[in-house]
């Protein structure tokens, strides 16, 4: 066996590798990219739509009532879990706050209580007041907002995604939400 | 029949070449101390760990990974699939024995000094393998659909979103998309099912391998001091001058104890059945208490105790410290003593996460920083506490239920144990203090200010100042008595507060 023959191997063998390399970044490119879809889906704003929460007359002036929706980024093997509850309090005339269910320390659902006028959480104990700013406990912040309009007799909001302390429950960028 | 069984091993063994392996990890010397009692975790785990892949294949049968179906589906399991139940039930049984069994085998080689030279690896192996099966059983808790698997992935969710600058992005993939849905059941199937336990039999083929090549650790003897250069001869010496073969030296105690926690397994699962489902996994369900399983109740607890700005550092930088901790343990602790006498920090430390552990999880079996969401309507106030008061104290004491003070406060023993028990609330404040507090909250207590009008301010501390007990008088402001004695003086008359 000649040295050049080696050589000639030698080449064979990183050509080999060197191939095999290449089709492996081939490979997991599109296959992050769909791993990383979630996050690619959210960049477009393919989680945003306005989606009614009812009629007006639904929400009587000075209180605060737990409303569902259908979240609009569904699929028919979701289940129950694409309904979404939220409270709407609706302060006067067509002023409505609505906030999101989770509580803002760690995601639990929040209940109402009218009698005193406070959110409470189940889980470890975060209160809120009624405008939905803390009151007491763990959570850091108020309860999160849902951005909304009203149309037509409507009452809408920006859905929907789980609100936590880096995403809204509206995406905000750009979105048209009138605050009162 | 014997000649004929020999002719088909002989059959095998002549294409499969296995027999010298087999002989070799079968006869390796095991010292004569290390086949103990103290040395049966291990294979204990690996058998726990066994039975979960075969039960976990069994449900596989009949479990529908969609979240639109999973909850039915585990109902049918229990309900309508013969021993369904307690397919489940083994399956969750195991799961609490896995890792109970796993942390008892890592507090019993980190007390016989096993993670030394030259066994750092099969040490760090191990670490990943209690994060496996930490993993493991939190993507279980997910696969029992139901309001806790719900919300805890809620609070999963919430973890990953305090993560700085890519905590959107991070939320997003751990749930698959903007909110709870078929999508995350779907990927935590996938990690339960597939990536998770791959994972766990390369490690644990990893972790076997070596305990095999480097020899189980020998019993640790106080002055015996492990040094890198001499460290392999003097092991090979000890296990062939006081050793044994494996096999049946030291393996008869693990298979002894392994039957043992099968039985026990069993026994369990017979007796107390599976856990769950809890409620649909229906989120506008909001009157419900979410709760992790108890591998995770310590966290639960301490997420209630750590002050607020403390929370996001603890969560996001703890892990990262305790994981670095424990991964780098042998490179600085990799020589030297391995007996527990001699090495007193390593005890107290085991002892301490101990306890703190085990503290954590008590208190989160009862939760005394969750308001008792139906205290308000469901506690009565008891008939000592209203014989005998005024209307306005009477009075009071509806405005303490209505207003859902007892969600957070007890008396006569229930009620909720966020904020301090009422029962002798008069002592320790004035009735000014009292109207203060209930007005202006402060403490962790909200303000209940705009929800109360004067007249229901009165009469709940007319009640709050009847809260003391018979032989105890209520707190009285000095500085009030006081001005009322001077008064006294200057007018000459009675003021009748003192008698």
């Amino acid at each position: 066996m000649s040295d050049s023959e080696v050589s000639r191997r030698q080449f064979f063998v990183k050509l080999g590798v060197a191939l095999n390399g290449l089709a492996a970044v081939a490979l997991a490119t599109p296959v992050i990219g769909y791993l990383l879809g979630p996050i690619f889906r959210a960049k477009d704003g393919g989680y945003r739509k306005w989606i009614s929460l009812g009629e007006l007359d639904e929400f009587p002036e000075g209180q605060t009532r737990l409303a569902k929706y259908k979240n609009p980024i569904a699929n028919a093997w979701d289940g129950e879990t694409d309904n979404i509850p939220c409270w709407v309090r609706r302060t006067q005339g067509e002023k409505f706050q609505v906030f999101a269910i989770n509580c803002a320390h760690l995601g639990c659902p929040v209940r109402w209580f009218p009698q005193s006028g406070l959110f409470m959480c189940p889980c470890h104990g975060g209160v809120y007041y009624q405008d939905g700013s803390r009151a007491s406990g763990p959570p850091e912040r108020g309860l999160f907002e849902y951005q909304y309009k009203v149309e037509g007799g409507h009452l809408m909001i920006e859905a929907g995604q789980l609100p936590t302390l880096s995403t809204s429950a509206s995406l905000r960028e750009g979105s048209k939400g009138c605050q009162g | 029949m014997p000649r004929l069984i020999q002719k088909i091993g002989d059959w095998f063994e002549q294409r499969l070449k296995i027999a010298p392996v087999v002989r070799e990890t079968m006869e390796h010397p095991v010292p004569t101390k290390s086949a103990s009692w103290f040395y049966v975790f291990g294979s204990a785990a690996l058998t726990v760990f066994i039975i979960q892949i075969f039960t976990g294949i069994m449900l596989a049968l009949i479990y529908v990974p969609s979240a639109g179906e999973a909850w039915n589906s585990l109902q049918y399991l229990n309900h309508g699939v013969p021993l369904g139940w307690y397919v489940r039930a083994l399956h969750g049984w195991g799961s609490n024995f896995m890792v109970a069994i796993v942390l008892i085998h890592m507090v019993q080689v980190a007390m016989f000094g096993a993670y030394k030279f030259p066994r750092e690896l099969t040490w760090i192996v191990g670490i990943f393998l209690l994060l496996m099966t930490l993993g493991m059983a939190f993507t279980g808790q997910v696969m029992r659909f139901d309001q806790d698997a719900y919300w805890g992935l809620g609070i999963g969710a919430s973890i990953c979103g305090r993560v700085p600058f890519i905590g959107a992005w991070v939320v997003h993939l751990l749930l698959g998309g903007p909110i709870i849905a078929g999508d995350t059941l779907s990927r935590f199937f996938d990690f339960h099912v597939f990536v998770i336990p791959g994972l766990l039999i390369a490690f644990v083929s990893v972790h076997l391998l070596m305990v095999l090549k480097l020899g189980i650790n020998e019993w640790p003897m106080p002055g015996r001091l492990v040094r890198r250069s001499t460290y392999v001869q003097e092991y090979e010496e000890l296990a062939h001058k006081d050793g044994m073969p494996f096999v049946p030296g030291a393996i008869w105690k693990d298979m002894i104890f392994a039957a043992f926690i099968i039985f026990s397994v069993m026994a369990c699962a017979a007796y107390f059945g599976p856990f769950g489902p809890s409620g649909q996994p229906d989120p506008t369900i909001v009157q419900t208490v979410p709760k992790p399983d108890f591998f995770f109740q310590w966290l639960y607890a301490l997420l209630a105790f750590l002050p607020p700005a403390m929370e996001t550092p603890a969560l996001l930088i703890g892990p990262v410290v305790i994981l670095g901790f424990l991964i780098c343990l042998p490179f600085f602790a990799g020589e030297g003593e391995k007996h527990w006498s001699r090495r007193p920090v390593a005890v107290v430390t085991i002892l301490l996460s101990a306890v703190t552990l085990g503290t954590l999880t008590h208190l989160a079996s009862y939760t005394p920083w969750s308001p008792i969401m139906d205290a308000w309507s469901g506690d009565p106030v008891p008939v000592d506490y209203l014989n005998g008061r005024s209307p306005l104290e009477r009075q009071g004491a509806a405005v303490f239920q209505e207003k859902q003070c007892r969600n957070c406060h007890s008396i006569g023993g229930t009620g909720g144990m966020r904020g301090p028990a009422l029962d002798s609330i008069a002592v320790r404040k004035t009735h000014a203090q009292l109207v203060r507090q209930v007005v202006q909250g402060g403490g962790n207590m909200p303000a209940y200010g705009k929800n109360l009008n004067p007249a229901e301010v009165d009469a709940l501390v007319s009640f709050l100042d009847t809260l003391h007990p018979a032989n105890e008088p209520g707190a009285r402001d000095s500085a009030r008595q006081i001005s009322a004695e001077t008064e006294h003086f200057a007018t000459g008359t009675p003021t009748g507060e003192k008698k």
